[in-house]
């Protein structure tokens, strides 16, 4: 019985707890490129780049009120930086719509020339990044560490198995359960949102109906960007901000967004999820977890990990190709993308 | 804007550029950038014949250069014997397994008349059944060869073949992977081959750099055997003391110098031979229904053409041609280390190349490979040189000014980002334009 | 001067001329309804009226007014209103929501006119709460002229309304756009039921190859021998 909930806390705690914070993480960013997909049909290799940007502002923000002695521990710093950061992220993805994407939209471009330029602004704005902070990395969470830290569960239930839940992941399940109810709420329920919806389903009804197809785009780029920077934030204060590595998240970003179908913002979820939960459950070596649950002269001798963690992008885009071949419009979509 | 367009003129501006470099920073580091400037030129012409020829959208760049240099280190490395008897059986029963595995699917997938589920399983078990297998011989079979003189070899080595022989190996090598790509991925939607491409790249510049059995990874490979002498037998050499005494030239400086000449004498034939099969395949028939074929896919369609396959045969020439420029990169480095393979340098900044030249052109993407690199290398100094005088106000004591000058080479990115987005939109077709029919924005 | 006239249309798409000459003109209260062989430039001449072309030569003059330059989204604005043949729903939005979008541009009294759409489409008030991409052809048509008519516009051009549609649908949908016409809107339709069509409309159009070949109320229309013999099939 022991030998079970031990199992039961082990996996929780590197399997469970780790894979729904990053599956919250890629899917506020899947979210944000698949509704940029909806509206503007194209598929946005910058938006990585604008995670990392709103994460470089949120550090920057986070240094400025450390400099003036605010905050609210136990929480982040980073958490009351997040409206800043938000802000900014979406000025500079307002400008970089105005200054570049509108010449090609209202050209009515083919998609692949939309996609060529945000590679274009990618590449700029990776530049931009590791120009301003460096491609250093830095940690910038300075909240209390742990909800319940694996020593005090040791302690309190007396388990071998520690179970810890930090502040962190505590914070981005919270979060990103908020965006995510907010979004659709603003999809769904208002006006507004309903107005975007209409234009993804069909631009050239909207038009007849006298929708504002600037208004509808900038208000996608709003949201995009929007959540580009919780996600980013979100994910640097899990883990720790380095420049390179919100590039490498383009790649499970994609994947998501391609399984729950490109242009559905409820696959998105699922599809973060998906990536997430195969991403840590193929490459956790699984030998401590089976020695609780087989007798011991069971033992396996080796670690029991499917694939090697740096193999972990591999994964989502096994996810990508099969998604891809097998079914082109998402695992949960009907309408083609 | 005639003049512009010129190629002749084009090129003899970036002749210029090149020799006034010589003339104020030195010809050594002329000479560096010219036979950087001729791979990137071929890269970039690789690159042109799928996106340019047949709007074939490769993101995957960086993984043909990288499967490019990997056939260097295969070919010209002396096998590594201890190597080969601790762990060759179990690589070759191992490939024997993959072999079988990719057969056994192949005939279930094509020839077996099952029920769709029922296929999948029997693919899923087979599947499993040739990872188990492989769980219990590769993996101590990669271990016993990395162990073996880790610091110093720890992998198979290579067949021990003149370098030169890779660039025929390393074209064949990435027309090989790319016809795996194509298979999978050219039926996409185009956004989502970029997708795809992009991915490949990552996984399989993820593989150089781990599997260790192979290429040594990250403990990188280096000492390569050299196609051009080397400066030290050239100071020693008697005839090469005199030529340098007859140009009136420090032996030392010279012997570099020469070095590099001699390599870009073994990439200029290359550069002119691949521009002049480019050339004649754009003119000949086949490249006219090429771009019949990317300008209007429905009309092609409707005249019989088999589309798939003819972008499929683009896309493994063009990688054919990128992996020849890893090749050649590696060769000319001398060493081959995977986590230099960055999409930023490898992908994208070909990408850039090749627009900025004109796509569709081939003397564009050469012209575009030169003078994006050119740019690339003296963004740097000239970054740095910017914003030393730009923070002198500053004081040498200031943090920013510290940390500006730091960062300085990530300013050439945005250089670089600027100058594409510029380009895309006010002169989409780039310097030296396609000859006819359409192009980029339209 | 009618209330809506298109006069001397010319125009197409690179190059090509598809209308040449045509003239359509619809009052208030009245049916204008345009047919003609496949190709005749029917669909197109809707789209000139709605500013979805531009034009060589004539102009398009609503209420006395020359809109010929005008844009259509300022057009949905003057109180005209189009139903496009194919892709007139919003497929992933539920019935009332596809409604609310044809009545985005009204500040206020959006959900009275939805309750009078439910009145004159007793169904869609049942399927409210469905995705219009589940119902079925003629519910579907009922959904895009609801959503037409959500602007409340004083013109309404419908294209092949009835396209794809069950006969006894036919017949229904042919009926409410007797009463809508009745309530005072002004409907300009294209129509390949062009017999039945012809029946309910106060001035039918004859389109050849972008040209008017016969004009007339639709009753002299249909008592034409030539416009009989070579249009409607004997």
């Amino acid at each position: 019985m022991e030998n079970l909930l031990n199992a039961v806390v082990l996996a929780a705690n590197y399997l469970v707890i780790p894979a729904t914070t990053y599956g919250c993480q890629i899917a506020l960013g899947a979210l944000g490129v698949t509704l940029i997909f909806s509206v503007l049909r194209f598929s946005n290799f910058a938006h990585g780049e604008m995670m990392s940007f709103g994460t470089m502002i949120t550090i920057f923000t986070v240094w400025g009120l450390q400099a003036a002695g605010i905050s609210i521990q136990p929480l982040s710093t980073a958490l009351l930086a997040l409206p800043v950061s938000i802000a900014a992220t979406i000025a500079v993805t307002l400008l970089t719509d105005r200054w570049v994407y509108r010449f090609y939209r209202v050209r009515r471009v083919e998609p692949i020339i939309m996609v060529i330029v945000s590679a274009g602004l990618m590449f700029f704005f990776s530049g931009l990044t590791r120009f301003v902070i460096g491609p250093e990395d830095r940690n910038f969470d300075d909240g209390v560490r742990f909800i319940i830290s694996a020593r005090e569960f040791k302690e309190r239930t007396g388990l071998a198995e520690g179970m810890s839940f930090r502040t962190t992941q505590a914070a981005t399940i919270i979060v990103a359960v908020a965006c995510v109810a907010l979004l659709f709420w603003f999809l769904e329920r208002t006006r507004t949102g309903k107005t975007m919806r209409a234009y993804a389903d069909n631009e050239d009804l909207a038009l007849l109906s006298g929708i504002d197809p600037e208004k509808v785009v900038m208000l996608a780029w709003t949201i995009a960007a929007s959540l580009a920077a919780i996600a980013g934030t979100l994910y640097g204060m899990d883990k720790s901000y380095k420049p390179f590595v919100y590039q490498e998240l383009l790649m499970p970003i994609f994947a998501a967004a391609i399984a729950g179908g490109f242009g559905n913002p409820l696959g998105a979820i699922a599809g973060g999820f998906l990536v997430a939960f195969s991403e840590v459950a193929l490459t956790y070596p699984y030998k401590r977890l089976v020695s609780y649950l087989v007798p011991p002269s069971w033992q396996p001798d080796g670690l029991l990990q499917f694939l090697a963690t740096d193999y972990k992008y591999a994964i989502s885009f096994f996810i990508l190709i099969i998604v891809l071949f097998t079914r082109p419009t998402g695992l949960l979509g009907k309408r083609s993308a | 804007m005639k003049l512009l367009h010129s190629r002749i003129f084009l090129f003899a501006v970036m002749a210029l550029l090149l020799i006034a470099t010589g003339l104020v920073q030195s010809w050594s580091v002329v000479t560096t950038i010219l036979n950087l400037c001729l791979i990137s030129a071929i890269m970039s012409l690789g690159v042109n014949i799928q996106w340019g020829y047949a709007g074939l959208v490769n993101f995957g760049v960086m993984g043909f250069c990288a499967v490019g240099g990997m056939a260097v280190v295969l070919v010209a490395e002396p096998p590594v014997g201890a190597a080969w008897s601790a762990g060759g059986r179990g690589i070759a029963i191992s490939a024997f397994i993959v072999a079988v595995a990719i057969a056994a699917c192949l005939v279930v997938a094509r020839k077996l008349k099952l029920r769709t589920r029922l296929k999948q399983l029997v693919l899923a078990a087979i599947i499993m059944i040739a990872i188990f297998l492989l769980k219990q011989v590769f993996g101590p079979a990669t271990e016993a060869i990395e162990a073996v003189d880790p610091s110093l070899s720890g992998y198979l080595g290579g067949l021990g073949l003149p370098i030169l022989a890779s660039w025929i190996v390393a074209p064949v090598l990435a027309a090989g992977v790319a016809w795996l790509v194509g298979k999978a991925a050219l039926g996409l939607r185009t956004d989502y081959l970029a997708i795809a491409t992009f991915g490949i790249s990552e996984i399989l510049v993820t593989l150089v750099r781990n599997e260790d059995w192979l290429t040594r990874g990250v403990k990188n490979v280096v000492g390569l055997p050299r196609p051009a002498p080397y400066e030290i037998d050239l100071q020693q050499a008697i005839w090469f003391q005199h030529l340098a005494a007859g140009l009136g030239q420090p032996v030392d400086g010279f012997s570099t110098i020469f070095v590099k000449l001699c390599f870009a004498a073994l990439f200029i034939p290359v550069l002119a031979l691949l521009m002049w099969l480019s050339e004649s395949a754009l003119n000949s028939p086949w490249g006219r229904m090429m771009r019949a074929v990317r300008d209007n896919e429905v009309a092609a369609n409707a005249m019989g053409k088999d589309i798939k396959k003819i972008h499929l045969t683009v896309f493994v020439l063009g990688a054919a041609v990128i992996g020849l420029g890893g090749a050649m990169l590696v060769t000319l480095d001398g060493q081959f280390t995977p986590s230099s393979y960055q999409p930023q340098r490898f992908t994208f900044l070909i990408w850039i190349m090749m627009i900025i030249g004109g796509s569709g052109n081939n003397w564009g993407a050469v012209l575009g490979g030169f003078l994006i690199w050119f740019c690339w290398v003296e963004a740097e100094p000239a970054g740095v040189w910017l914003l030393d005088l730009l923070t002198r106000g500053l004081g040498e004591q200031s943090e920013l000014r510290h940390h500006l000058l730091a960062n300085a080479s990530q300013m050439r990115l945005v250089v670089m980002g600027v100058v594409l987005l510029v380009v895309l939109r006010f002169m989409p077709r780039g310097l030296i334009p396609e000859k006819r029919g359409q192009s980029f924005s339209d | 001067m009618a209330f809506l006239s298109g006069q001397d249309m010319t125009g197409g798409y690179t190059g090509t001329d598809i209308l040449r000459g045509c003239t359509v003109e619809v009052e208030k209260g009245e049916i204008s309804v345009v047919v003609g062989p496949n190709g005749a430039g029917k669909s197109t001449a809707m789209k000139a009226v709605f500013g979805m072309l531009v034009l060589r030569r004539g102009k398009v003059i609503l209420d006395g007014e020359d809109i010929t330059g005008l844009p259509p989204q300022l057009r949905v604005a003057r109180g005209m209103s189009l139903v496009p043949q194919t892709h007139n729903v919003f497929a992933s939005m539920t019935v009332e929501e596809n409604l609310e979008m044809g009545g985005v541009t009204r500040a206020q009294g959006v959900a009275e006119t939805i309750g009078e759409v439910f009145e004159l489409f007793p169904v869609l008030a049942e399927k409210r709460r469905q995705p219009a991409g589940e119902l079925s052809g003629g519910q579907r048509q009922q959904v895009a002229v609801g959503r037409a008519l959500m602007t409340k516009p004083s013109v309404l051009i419908l294209d092949e309304p009835t396209a794809g549609v069950s006969p006894i649908v036919v017949h229904e949908l042919f009926d409410k756009v007797i009463e809508i016409a009745h309530r005072g809107v002004a409907i300009l339709m294209v129509e390949q039921n062009a017999q039945q069509a012809l029946a309910i409309a106060d001035t039918g159009y004859v389109l050849v190859q972008g040209e008017n070949r016969f004009t007339g109320s639709g009753r002299a229309l249909l008592a034409d021998d030539e416009v009989r013999m070579s249009f409607l099939g004997g």
